[in-house]
């Protein structure tokens, strides 16, 4: 038998665990590894069920490949299928120009993968149309981030200064069923006597543990901030010192808090002003205070305004840029952070510098040998890449890898309309996600323990996720697609399929960016319990707090941004008159393409369901568990009726994690943030009726 | 193409700073009678009472906005598409926004006017400038007397008394805020008011006011003198409606509008305070600003069929232990509705909804406003109620 540290499949607290791996034919076991600091030895069902997906009997282990149109998917050996792949995606770049080529990416894959798949894009594809499904996830947060601190790290700070904090408030995140293990924290800071205040529509598990829960109408959370900013103005709490000495912009933002003053508030977001001021009481009054922001207000077509109102909020409360208090989002997707971080961004090449800015371009050309000229722009987001397939002007060919946006796009029917409208499709994936049911070739991958690679947790911890056992036959990893299919493509070099050697070129890419990885070795990885970037040099010892002296904006000053309340793109009416707000349940996670096939989990949460107050559910003459149907302006679903009084009465709400007629993204609203390109998940009108 | 507003006040801003939010591009005046740019006025009473700077209140109006202060507008000529301003100079306009906003209206007083304007130590209480000049007074008085117990008026009455004076509200109706409040909420608002230190005298009407350079008391219509060191005039505001009357606009209370928010001439729209729309003139702020944003979103080809249809405003104070929150209809007896009240004294609240089926009519929270946030969006959104409708009143436990 043999031991492994590793880190878990899933979220991106990134969990330490330690992998028992016996011999051959018997099933390997996930153990505590308590020393890792991150959870301290405690995992979530998901985690402790994690070897479960290594059971061969639940993935594709071949290849398939579809003959032709409307064929079946069936059983081709590994040369054929990286065939097929090459020639179809060299065909459409041959006959509708390279810009007709893209790869889609997610925030699942290694900073390995995420970083070959950049390069094979922009050196072998030479296409500028890349984009990932973070785009989804982590956008807003980190263009608002940008925007005020020039630099962005969902945390600039280790986990732990939550526990320390005297008063933190959670926006839109529910890590009670998102991230278990990290609610120790939150716990530690309750047991400490500072407080916590959750903001959400639902009384989520979470927002069961708070001091203090709003309850805001969805897609308010950018009126609340500013009238919290207004409220610190009006009683006079701002630090005007910090304000003077660390930031900039902020006459225009007071300006603009001023329009939503704390009636006007109320009556936007349904919090009753006592409540406001409670909140502000608690958040200005705490000497180290902390606001972090999930998926709920990012996910919004003004997402990046509201996380740069909370930011707002902090800077001029002088809760940022000093140990114990600042702004961090939680970060979702297992590499959410490293995935954005090393070029699979369509602006974006690696150590988290600009597409546009000659200096980086010329870097990255230098790294990897090629000419800067020939390196592509920008591309298209990812549901603007996504929309477009398929048509005139879009992309006909596609490779995809660790991703599923059949369940987990918005707008899910016409998204999926769109993948089928390529000429060509190649997912790469663990199993047969409702994606890669629409491929011409689907390549069976690897998986976590089978195979190694950093990823960066949301505190911007670099850590080393190591293989434990070997993957089953007929198995390859993702760094070996991209090396059979570069050498296919004309490029035998610079796509190497081991691990630590796409890293170390990397390290060197990286360095110089923001992001910079260039002291960071699996060494020191795993002698330090991950590595917090920037990591510069080796004798660096990486950086677990950001903006203690200054910010990364080029004056270190950070800066305010003057945002104003707007409503959501699509607020209810007459006909379609409830809010739908979406999210993730407990034992499930993301599209489902993982936990879904896991017996325990699917035992804990078997499906899709609505939940409603009991208020709609009288009035709509509803009981718990029978069916409703649930309508947008894009499309309907159905699942059963779950009745609770913890949702407001003029909101519904569906998990995500599932596709076919209960898939909650056929009714989500695409339209999209300005900024980050990030659409609208948490809030669209919809109509409910019971299905007889 | 040119945009003129005239008015920098609460309406004319928000349009503004919407019209740029929503990505209209034409060349954009704002022209002001007052001094300084546009601020907030719903916070006038929380800048006399010390709670804010007068500097923090101003409100932003979008960015490559031209902001013309203190120059009256004193003709339009809607033929011509021009305005004429004060320093004689003539200002063409493609489309026109009348923000005009309301005068506070003088009530008919023996010795309200001295030899300049009104008497020293009596103030309006509509503009900074108002509210600079009687945060000065007050330093040096000891009483006010506050004619007019509507929500300006007993704003203004609470605020002078957090400056520690000690305050009379006389209001001509039989109760306070008769406007948005029934009976026994007046009551139950006179009660409150007089814990902070603000006694009302409700089915009183000032007759006179005393004193020679200076006022010295108010003398009630019963013959009874209060005496005081200033008095503050918070009887109600009229549309500004003479720049459109002159024009040759409809105007009756209001410069009247249709759903389009146009006025009777071509390329002239009215918003805010000085606009009536349906026969109602509402005076304040919410309506001002959903006019102002749909308005902006029309011209500027967001949604350019955009029709207003009407406000269901909602009056609203919070201030420390003294907090109230109406809608609608309060009355009762009206025909086909019923009528839930919770009353309890002990505590200084007191609730009441009015309801017509399973709709909301009308509502008060007063002393207790926990279930504010869910009541004023389902009367706002009209939406229907649970067959329950107690729980509206009451919190979760």
């Amino acid at each position: 038998m043999t031991m492994t540290d590793t880190h878990c499949p899933y979220c991106s607290l990134q969990c330490g665990m330690r992998l028992a791996a016996p011999a051959a034919g018997a099933a390997a076991q996930v153990l505590e590894r308590p020393e890792f600091p991150v959870n301290r030895g405690a995992l979530c069902g998901k985690g402790q069920s994690a070897a479960s997906l290594l059971d061969p009997g639940l993935r594709l282990t071949t290849p398939l490949v579809r003959e032709r149109r409307g064929g079946e998917l069936r059983a081709a050996s590994w040369d054929l299928a990286l065939d097929r792949v090459a020639a179809g995606l060299k065909a459409v770049g041959e006959r509708y120009g390279r810009e007709a080529v893209a790869v889609f990416g997610g925030g699942g894959l290694t900073n390995e993968k995420g970083y070959l798949l950049g390069k094979f894009a922009r050196v072998v594809l030479r296409t500028p149309n890349i984009d990932y499904n973070g785009r989804f996830c982590m956008s807003s947060a980190a263009a608002a981030h940008k925007a005020a601190f020039g630099l962005d790290r969902g945390l600039p700070f280790p986990l732990t200064d939550i526990a320390r904090a005297d008063c933190v408030i959670l926006v839109g995140g529910n890590p009670a069923e998102t991230m278990p293990p990290a609610l120790r924290y939150f716990r530690e800071l309750r047991e400490r006597g500072g407080t916590l205040i959750v903001v959400d529509p639902r009384r989520t598990r979470t927002a069961e543990q708070a001091d203090l829960h709003l309850q805001p109408v969805p897609g308010t959370d950018l009126a609340l901030a500013l009238g919290l900013l207004h409220l610190a103005i009006a009683d006079r709490r701002l630090d005007a010192d910090f304000i003077a000495e660390r930031t900039s912009g902020f006459e225009p933002a007071r300006s603009a808090a001023m329009a939503h003053w704390p009636e006007r508030v109320e009556r936007l977001t349904g919090i009753a002003v006592s409540q406001l001021r409670s909140a502000l009481d608690l958040f200005a009054g705490a000497e180290k205070a902390i606001v972090l922001t999930a998926r709920g207000p990012e996910q919004q077509s003004k997402g990046t305004d509201t996380v740069g109102a909370w930011i707002n909020l902090c800077l001029a409360l002088g809760k940022a840029g000093r140990e114990g208090s600042g702004y961090g989002c939680l970060t979702g997707q297992g590499n959410g952070q490293g995935g954005r971080e090393h070029g699979q961004k369509a602006d974006q090449l690696p150590g988290y510098r600009s597409i546009v800015d000659p200096a980086a371009r010329a870097h990255i050309a230098r790294v990897w040998g090629v000419d800067e000229a020939g390196l592509p722009g920008p591309g298209r987001s990812a549901y603007e890449l996504l929309d477009t397939l398929g048509t005139e002007g879009g992309a006909r060919a596609m490779l995809l890898m660790g991703s599923n946006p059949v369940v987990s796009a918005p707008r899910a029917a016409h998204v999926t309309e769109r993948l089928r409208a390529l000429d060509f499709l190649a997912v790469s994936d663990v199993v047969l996600s409702e994606t890669a049911q629409l491929a011409d070739v689907v390549l069976p991958a690897a998986q976590w323990a089978e195979e190694t690679g950093t990823l960066t947790n949301l505190e911007g911890r670099v850590i080393l996720r190591q293989a434990a056992l070997s993957a089953p036959e007929g198995v390859r990893t993702d760094l070996a697609v991209l090396h059979g299919l570069a050498a296919r493509l004309g490029t035998p070099k610079g796509f190497p399929a081991d691990p630590e050697e796409v890293f170390e070129e990397l390290r060197r890419a990286s360095a110089g960016g923001q992001a910079d990885y260039a002291g960071i070795s699996y060494d020191r990885i795993r002698a330090e319990d991950g590595v917090f970037w920037p990591c510069p040099t080796g004798a660096h010892p990486g950086t677990p707090r950001l903006f203690l002296d200054r910010f990364a904006t080029p004056d270190g000053r950070a800066r305010f941004v003057p945002v104003s309340y707007r409503p959501a793109a699509e607020e209810p009416d007459a006909e379609y008159p409830l809010y739908l707000t979406t999210g993730r349940v407990l034992a499930q996670y993301q599209s489902g393409a993982q936990t879904r096939r896991v017996p325990e989990l699917n035992r804990a949460a078997p499906g899709p369901f609505v939940e409603l107050h009991p208020q709609l559910a009288e009035r709509l003459g509803v009981a718990e568990g029978q069916s409703l149907a649930v309508t947008s302006r894009r499309g309907r679903a159905v699942a059963p009726a779950r009745v609770t009084d913890t949702v407001r009465p003029d909101t519904v709400f569906m998990p995500f994690h599932w596709g076919g007629a209960g898939r909650a993204n056929s009714l989500t609203n695409p339209a999209l943030d300005p900024t980050s390109r990030m659409p609208e998940f948490k809030v669209c009108a919809v109509r409910v009726e019971r299905v007889r | 193409m040119r945009i003129a507003v005239v008015g920098a006040g609460m309406a004319g801003a928000r349009f503004a700073q919407q019209y740029r939010a929503l990505g209209g591009e034409a060349e954009l005046t704002l022209y002001g009678a007052e001094p300084r740019g546009p601020y907030n006025r719903v916070l006038l009473a929380d800048v006399l009472a010390g709670r804010y700077d007068p500097e923090a209140i101003a409100l932003p109006y979008g960015p490559q906005v031209t902001l013309r202060t203190g120059g009256e507008v004193l003709g339009l000529d809607v033929v011509r598409g021009e305005l004429h301003l004060a320093t004689g100079e003539s200002a063409g306009y493609d489309q026109l926004v009348l923000a005009t906003g309301a005068n506070p209206v003088l009530p008919a007083l023996r010795g309200l006017h001295g030899p300049d304007g009104l008497k020293a130590g009596v103030h309006a209480f509509r503009t900074l400038a108002d509210c600079a000049r009687l945060a000065e007074d007050a330093g040096g008085a000891e009483r006010a007397v506050v004619i007019g117990g509507g929500v300006l008026g007993v704003s203004a009455a609470r605020a002078l008394a957090a400056l520690g004076l000690l305050v009379e509200i006389v209001h001509q109706a039989p109760y306070l805020i008769d406007r948005h409040l029934d009976e026994e909420a007046g009551r139950a608002l006179r009660g409150g008011l007089a814990e902070l230190g603000v006694v009302s005298y409700p089915g009183n009407r000032a007759r006179a006011l005393h004193g020679g350079d200076r006022v010295t008391g108010v003398e009630l219509a019963s013959g009874y003198l209060l005496d005081t060191d200033l008095v503050v005039l918070a009887c109600g505001v009229r549309p500004r409606t003479a720049l459109a009357h002159a024009a040759g606009l409809t105007v009756r209370d209001g410069i009247v509008i249709d759903d389009r928010l146009a006025t009777s001439a071509p390329d002239v729209h009215a918003i805010g305070d000085c606009a009536e729309h349906r026969g109602t003139v509402h005076g304040l702020s919410g309506p001002a600003w959903e006019q102002a944003d749909l308005l902006a979103a029309r011209l500027a080809g967001a949604d350019p069929e955009a029709h207003y249809t009407g406000s269901r405003p909602l009056a609203r104070l919070s201030a420390g232990p003294l907090e109230y929150a109406a809608f609608g209809e309060v009355g009762e007896g009206l025909p086909g509705t019923d009528v839930l009240r919770l009353a309890d004294p002990t505590r200084g609240s007191y609730k009441k909804l009015v309801l017509r089926g399973d709709r909301l009519v009308g509502g008060i929270l007063l002393g207790d406003l926990a279930t504010v946030g869910a009541l004023t969006r389902a009367y706002e959104r009209d939406d229907p109620l649970p067959a329950d409708p107690l729980s509206l009143l009451t919190t979760r436990s």
